[in-house]
């Protein structure tokens, strides 16, 4: 076979890490393989779960240059299941406790944080109901960077009734560790403007570094390719401020 | 949106799915991003048996039109035949 030399080579498999409790869980990997050192994202997947475009979000942060994980929320309710399996199951059962996810960013933190050749540097995203997760994250843990895409629910309450266990996490914004991007569509309604708008007070107000962007004719879920709420324009300028972002605080 | 908003219903019955035909004991009923219909959002159900497995499953993806109509077609087929007390009770004999 003819050995091809390349370049922005990178690894992507699906290994297990120690999640919330010393429990093994199963993450999605991506890093690139030149010389480092390697600062780290970690990618929280939305609630459809552990799914392919989440993966190909986590390769597309290897592309850039950085050892990126996705953590599988899902593992212990679902080990092994098809991720909307997964997703349905974990919905039933009442989704993902605040703490448990906590946890398993923090497995996947000092697992990121162990490796060889690294900056030591860890950011964290999330889209969707893993904006939320992101945002709690970022409060919760010491990181270097954190960045919320359209996660609703940190400032408002669930419908009457929800079954699933999350609330307002305003509270804890006093608690954020790190700089915070906030990526949002004007035309969502989880969360709306004006959510955006009281936790882009809040922050000002304890004095905590963050930049909000609030695209036009957008809504939910803008970054996903593979829905038909997928808007072009924001979703490139979103990946720009994404690349600016984290090469400054990484 | 994630809406989060979901009716959670106890079910005394059978659906098939990917593993054949199984015992349905659980289902979610919820409005929010689907997995296959290329909608921003559906009305989902997901027929479930936690007892089995997560792949034990039967999931529908519907557009609101059609949630509603299937909803009434439901009510409309039992309101038109005689359903008895006895059918109404009627159980899996591992269940008593």
């Amino acid at each position: 076979m003819t050995s091809i030399h390349m370049k922005d080579q990178l690894v992507a498999g699906t290994i297990e890490i120690k999640g919330s409790g010393g429990d093994s869980i199963e993450a999605y990997y991506a890093s690139p393989t030149g010389e480092g050192p390697y600062s780290s994202v970690i990618v929280i997947h939305h609630m459809p779960g552990f799914d392919d475009a989440t993966k190909e979000i986590t390769r597309n942060f290897a592309y850039h240059g950085y050892r990126s994980i996705c953590p599988n929320l899902y593992s212990r309710e679902a080990p092994g299941a098809s991720p909307d399996d997964a997703a349905a199951t974990a919905r039933s059962m009442g989704g993902v406790p605040d703490e448990r996810l906590v946890g398993d960013v923090s497995g996947a933190v000092d697992f990121l944080r162990s490796l060889d050749d690294t900056t030591k540097k860890v950011a964290v995203i999330g889209y969707c109901s893993g904006g939320r997760q992101s945002f709690l994250a970022a409060c919760s843990l010491p990181l270097d960077a954190a960045i919320d895409c359209y996660g609703a629910y940190v400032v408002a309450s669930p419908p009457e009734g929800a079954p699933l266990k999350v609330g307002p996490i305003l509270d804890k914004a006093k608690d954020l560790s790190c700089p915070l991007l906030g990526l949002f569509g004007e035309e969502d309604k989880f969360p709306t403007p004006e959510e955006v708008a009281e936790l882009d007070r809040t922050l000002q107000d304890l004095g905590k570094e963050h930049e909000f962007h609030s695209y036009p004719g957008a809504g939910h879920a803008f970054f996903a390719p593979n829905r038909p709420s997928y808007r072009v324009e924001a979703a490139n300028d979103g990946w720009q401020k994404i690349w600016a972002f984290l090469a400054k605080n990484l | 949106m994630c809406t989060y908003l979901t009716e959670k219903v106890s079910v005394v019955g059978s659906g098939k799915g990917a593993n054949g035909w199984f015992k349905v004991t659980d289902l979610s009923v919820y409005f929010d991003h689907p997995v296959h219909a290329p909608f921003g959002h559906s009305l989902n159900l997901d027929f479930l048996n936690p007892e089995l497995g997560p792949s034990y499953r039967l999931a529908l993806e519907l557009n609101p039109a059609t949630a509603r109509a299937l909803a009434q077609a439901i009510l409309d087929v039992l309101d038109k035949i005689p359903v008895t007390e006895e059918d109404e009770q009627q159980s899996f004999a591992s269940d008593s």
